[in-house]
């Protein structure tokens, strides 16, 4: 992914339709969507808005009907499965709303999962791991399973699991939609500082205005289009 | 062997399904160990077998006799080497059913000339034909009464009681060993003309000939050279390799391969099941993390690949055990030594057990692996929570 571009994320008059029975259901139409290098947007919207098919779609979790995903210079609609999954280990970090950790797995070992598509020696793979888990506070709790940590605490191994690989994008659904409102603040305030000192470029969906507050742009979607404005 | 881990994790994700997926595994192929044992049990003289060695018996049936006449003219035949004689004498030792063991009388220099795979020393040679009651003993049958050279046995015979109804007395003069690993040594060989002499009934009558040719791809034609020597006499026979003769005797239970088969195929095809469906199971409870995987790059040939191995691993770690016991077993002797003599694992069907093994992780293992590999992540990841 090259740095000379000013959007990073660049989405072009994309469409999203799925068929359910003899219906044709569109999810997305006509969108144009630009995220630059380090912003930290914030995507809210009702349910079935489309914000999270529009996060997958610029994640290559899922693929447009119609237009292009660019995300810095790799156009990424037009890759093969494989040229995909290469792709995402390189360049996104995803973070989810229900944490989705290996629960037969400790915490380092959670985070490392990503570090097995490289070339990493397993001291080297050790040492990015422990950073990660350094850089979310989780020193203390490596050898943990997530069965005993707080909900707070699988969020932030979520979050070390998405920049163990050091990727540029980060893409969160509702990543406080499932915790208190004060681990909601720790993560999005952990999101914060990854986009304010390591200059990660974070697009999170979210329903919450108040995790909405903390990102520098918020973007509303609504019956599968962009608003210009935040809807009354 | 960095996604070892990984794999490893996942099967201990639910213990008791796994533990008991082992346990079914394992006793399957316990049991294949064990229905190979028995096979080469019943069949160790067709892998022994000489291919230029023809067995000569009655047409009629086994247990009627031949006379010993036979041996001079089938000796005259052209493509006969040798010839010696047996009869099945049924020796058993202390009156003790249970104590009944393989017994024959034959002629002893013509004998370990036409069985080189039984290995005698030569000063235990030499004491067998300078002792009339001499008799040797095979290693297993040595060491299952803990006999000895020089011991003096005495030996009961339901078919050929002695002149006077005494028991018969033997000298054991020699303790032979095989040759191969496939070699029966828990038989009894005494001389024919200590026999001949002091049996009650019967003089003069054999039970079968071994035949040694001197061109086995003549064997046939010798064969049916003999068949017709002897043709429309009181005394007909039947003439065959020895293989097909040994594999005619154990064919007298039944069609061991046909057996096998059908019990293991049972036996397989409900392993195959099992362990299926614990793998269709597994996949299907992991939808989410498997489509976490793809997301963080994880391929679908991966993915189709761990789900594979993981089935795998449980096959081998069960599997392996299974035939590691099965082995195990068979090295420690055989359980009925008079019946099964020659009692092991041979190395061929451990090797085509550990083909099974894989081959029932990958078969058992496919359909689940295909279902990951084709996962949509996006639909994967919806899952939760709706």
């Amino acid at each position: 992914m090259s740095t000379n571009g000013e959007a990073l994320v660049r989405v072009e008059n994309v469409e999203k339709s799925f068929k359910r029975g003899s219906e044709q259901i569109h999810v997305l139409s006509d969108m144009n969507f630009e995220v630059p290098r380090g912003e930290f947007v914030a995507l809210m919207g009702p349910s079935g808005s489309g914000k999270t098919t529009l996060l997958n779609l610029i994640g290559g979790l899922d693929r447009a009907t119609r237009g292009s995903v660019k995300i810095g210079e790799d156009r990424i609609d037009n890759m093969s499965e494989r040229q995909l999954a290469a792709w995402r280990a390189r360049h996104v970090g995803f973070v989810f709303q229900f944490y989705n950790l290996m629960p037969v797995m400790t915490a380092a070992r959670n985070v490392e999962l990503p570090l097995l598509l490289t070339h990493l020696s397993k001291a080297e793979r050790r040492k990015h791991v422990a950073l990660a888990l350094d850089v979310v506070g989780l020193t203390h709790r490596t050898g943990h399973y997530p069965r005993t940590l707080s909900g707070g605490e699988q969020q932030r191994v979520g979050i070390a699991r998405a920049i163990v690989t050091d990727p540029t994008l980060l893409l969160c659904d509702e990543p406080t939609g499932d915790l208190d409102r004060k681990s909601g603040d720790e993560i999005l305030s952990l999101l914060q500082a990854l986009n304010r000192d390591q200059g990660k470029t974070i697009v999170m969906v979210t329903h919450d205005p108040h995790a909405s507050a903390r990102a520098t742009r918020t973007v509303y979607l609504e019956k599968g289009q962009l608003l210009n404005e935040k809807p009354e | 062997m960095k996604y070892l881990g990984l794999i490893w994790s996942n099967l201990k994700r639910k213990k008791l399904r796994t533990w008991l997926t082992l346990l079914s595994i394992f006793v399957a192929f316990i049991l294949f160990g064990l229905l190979f044992t028995i096979r080469e049990a019943l069949t160790a003289g067709v892998s022994v077998a000489d291919a230029d060695r023809l067995i000569v018996r009655h047409k009629v049936s086994l247990i009627m006799t031949l006379p010993e006449a036979y041996l001079a003219r089938m000796k005259q035949i052209d493509g006969v080497e040798s010839a010696i004689h047996f009869t099945w004498f049924n020796g058993i030792y202390q009156n003790e059913p249970k104590n009944f063991f393989a017994t024959m009388p034959t002629d002893p220099e013509p004998f370990l000339d036409m069985y080189p795979e039984y290995l005698l020393p030569e000063d235990q040679k030499q004491a067998w034909l300078t002792t009339r009651t001499g008799a040797i003993v095979g290693r297993v049958l040595a060491d299952r009464f803990q006999w000895k050279t020089g011991d003096h046995i005495p030996l009961t015979s339901p078919i050929w009681p002695r002149d006077g109804d005494e028991a018969w007395e033997f000298d054991i003069v020699g303790i032979y060993d095989g040759a191969k690993k496939g070699t029966d040594t828990s038989g009894l060989f005494f001389r024919y003309d200590y026999f001949d002499e002091a049996r009650a009934q019967g003089k003069g009558e054999v039970g079968w000939y071994a035949v040694r040719v001197s061109d086995p791809e003549r064997a046939s034609q010798v064969a049916a050279a003999i068949d017709g020597e002897f043709a429309n006499s009181p005394y007909e026979t039947k003439a065959e390799a020895e293989g097909a003769f040994v594999q005619g005797f154990a064919q007298q239970i039944g069609d061991i391969g046909t057996i096998l088969i059908a019990v293991l195929s049972a036996v397989f095809f409900t392993i195959l099941l099992v362990v299926g469906n614990t793998m269709a199971q597994a996949v299907r409870e992991r939808t989410e993390e498997l489509g976490v995987l793809k997301a963080m790059g994880f391929t679908n040939g991966l993915v189709l690949a761990l789900v594979l191995a993981e089935s795998c691993v449980i096959a081998a770690v069960g599997g392996l055990a299974g035939l590691a016991v099965a082995w195990l077993i068979g090295a420690a002797g055989s359980p009925a030594p008079s019946m099964l003599p020659v009692f092991y694992l041979p190395t061929r069907y451990l090797l085509i057990g550990v083909l099974f093994v894989f081959g029932l992780g990958i078969v058992a293992g496919i359909l689940p692996a295909i279902q990951a590999m084709r996962l949509q992540i996006a639909v994967a990841l919806r899952r939760h929570g709706g």
